[in-house]
């Protein structure tokens, strides 16, 4: 996983709640085997007509957001289907960041695991982010977000801030405690009840 | 401590865990699907090539494949998808492996209480949100990505945060015609489709005791659809008595203490509720079923892991039995066990009769896969767990979810229909 940098972008202003992620990345793509490439299936139903073309009023079609990596969103991202699918697509449309009120828990853990920052913060924060159309600066590192003259702190976990400045997903720190967890494991008292 | 932090304390080695702690636990049965096994692939092939070693698991007699989502397979990607699950349980001595066509298959929720796959007291997870299903037995259950069932597969072991417990009392008897499904509905409907988020949801009270464990089944289902974490029933006789009918052996009830604390108590008297559907395009989106009546449908849909165990087919034949289908009407028993049984007991005949179709045992349609997708502007009642636009079809399709009951009397009529209102 690619450390995650400082990000400076304009949002895109995405107000939905309970976005579920089968409107993310729709059934039909679920079972495409390679590993990249699922940026172009992103929201399909609500991107493009039955005959293929995009829907002009659908606002990832609009050319103003094509460089935006901060999608901002209302409550209850990511719920419905468990499917990494949806991280994976939003990564590669080219969302590095989705700041919301709320996230479904399956779908807040998956994007840590793809190097994707999910920030939550409280409605009038948000409320007025979706109103700002200038770049804003994202620093993970100080937990801040920047716009204009104005910034706001967010909460993020400690562990997972370092595993996203580093690169790094859970297996990767796994591996860099290998040696711990061999020692653990050797004195655990644990019985699986499966033995 | 409750069951949920009781479980977690036991799988990490610790004598008491509160919530919001952060616990190392050790996974005791771990499950993949034809959609998150192709996944956790995928995930394999990228830590391959960073040099880590996934030539074996940490302990494949823990682990489970089930063929359900995309089988029987529609086109080339399903069926190489199928052929790569084989290649998956072959290359790492996976003998528990349910395949489409040879023996018990079905929808892997389903798999893990009819084959008895899952105890009281273990900590299971699955690459499916539905996992939080097989917490009905008194496990710790809950759904994973690809990245961390593949951790769980190569290390045995897993981090989760304590949740905080919600607990759901049903007082007294479910009235005749209302179903577990009503219940649940109801509940998602009060708190939402995020009101558990992160949480556990346990059920309790004399309306669970008097419950049939697949009624219990369906209300730990549907915790997914309010975010939870996982869902819980504590385990009893008939959980164990349950278990041991489907061969498992040594299995015995674990319990949470019984001054545990809980975050929330939430009370539903069980004569108070009513046959209930959430109405497009949410499951929180709920009403009483005859205020619907006039609803028109083109399709009843009885399947999946939340409404197509034996209890539900027998609920619906017993509504089909000398009736006739007025819409497309498909019941797609959830397992083949279960097909063998409703074979054996008349309801597929009963089925049959009334004119719907049976097919076999697949996720298919309740996530929109195939087998009996929705058309544009189609309009179905089924006893899924979902009605997202177009989680069945069409996205410009609308989903009525509901009970097996529900679902069989609007069949009948081809209207939304109350059964206590089918003449």
């Amino acid at each position: 996983m690619k450390p995650f940098t400082k990000i400076i972008s304009i949002i895109t202003p995405f107000d939905k709640a309970n976005v579920d992620t089968d409107q993310i990345i729709p059934k039909q793509f679920l079972k495409l085997i390679t590993k990249s490439g699922f940026g172009k299936f992103l929201f399909y139903d609500w991107r493009f007509n039955h005959d293929g073309q995009e829907k002009s009023d659908f606002i990832l079609n609009d050319s103003k957001y094509c460089d935006s990596q901060i999608l901002v969103t209302n409550e209850n991202f990511g719920c419905g289907s468990s499917r990494e699918h949806a991280v994976w697509a939003l990564k590669d449309f080219g969302f590095s960041v989705i700041i919301s009120p709320s996230f479904a828990d399956i779908f807040y853990s998956n994007c840590f695991k793809n190097g994707v920052l999910p920030i939550i913060l409280d409605i009038v924060k948000i409320k007025k982010l979706l109103q700002y159309t200038e770049k804003i600066e994202l620093d993970l590192d100080s937990q801040k977000i920047i716009f204009g003259d104005e910034s706001m702190n967010f909460e993020i976990d400690s562990h997972r801030k370092i595993r996203l400045l580093e690169g790094l997903d859970d297996i990767d720190l796994t591996l860099k405690e290998d040696e711990k967890i061999q020692h653990f494991e050797k004195n655990s008292s644990i019985v699986s009840i499966f033995g | 401590m409750n069951i949920t932090e009781k479980i977690l304390a036991r799988a990490s080695g610790k004598s008491t865990v509160s919530p919001d702690d952060i616990v190392f636990a050790k996974v005791d049965k771990v499950m993949v699907h034809d959609v998150s096994g192709p996944g956790v692939l995928k995930v394999f092939d990228k830590l391959q090539k960073q040099g880590i070693d996934t030539s074996k698991l940490h302990d494949p007699t823990k682990v489970w494949i089930a063929e359900d989502h995309f089988v029987p397979s529609a086109e080339k990607i399903s069926a190489e998808n199928i052929v790569k699950l084989s290649n998956f349980s072959k290359k790492y001595d996976i003998k528990k492996h349910f395949k489409y066509g040879m023996g018990q298959y079905g929808i892997c929720h389903t798999l893990s209480h009819e084959e008895a796959l899952v105890n009281p007291g273990d900590v299971y997870v699955g690459g499916d949100s539905h996992t939080n299903t097989t917490g009905a037995l008194g496990a710790f259950a809950c759904g994973l990505g690809h990245t961390d069932v593949a951790y769980v597969l190569l290390n045995g072991e897993i981090w989760f945060k304590v949740p905080e417990t919600y607990y759901f009392k049903l007082n007294g008897k479910l009235p005749p015609h209302v179903m577990a499904k009503d219940f649940i509905l109801n509940i998602i409907g009060d708190i939402g489709n995020d009101g558990g988020a992160y949480n556990t949801m346990q059920f309790g009270g004399t309306g669970i005791d008097e419950m049939s464990v697949e009624s219990r089944l369906t209300l730990a289902n549907m915790t997914t659809e309010a975010g939870a974490k996982n869902g819980i029933i504590e385990s009893d006789k008939k959980t164990v008595e349950y278990l041991n009918q489907r061969g498992a052996t040594n299995v015995s009830e674990f319990h949470g203490d019984a001054d545990a604390d809980y975050s929330k108590i939430l009370e539903y008297e069980a004569s108070e509720l009513e046959p209930t559907v959430a109405k497009p395009f949410s499951p929180d989106n709920i009403t009483v079923a005859r205020e619907l009546s006039s609803t028109e449908l083109d399709k009843s849909y009885i399947g999946s892991c939340t409404g197509a165990k034996y209890e539900d087919l027998l609920a619906a034949a017993k509504i089909l039995k000398g009736r006739q289908v007025k819409i497309r009407t498909e019941v797609l028993p959830a397992a083949i066990s279960i097909y063998k049984r409703a074979v054996k007991d008349g309801l597929i005949e009963i089925f049959l009769d009334a004119g719907a179709t049976v097919g076999p045992p697949t996720c298919g349609a309740c996530c929109g896969a195939h087998m009996g997708v929705l058309a544009k502007d189609e309009i179905c009642v089924s006893t899924t767990n979902r009605n997202f636009p177009g989680r069945m079809g069409h996205v410009e399709s609308q989903t009525y979810l509901a009970s097996p009951q529900v679902a069989a009397a609007s069949a009948v009529t081809g209207k939304l229909t109350d059964p206590r209102d089918l003449n």
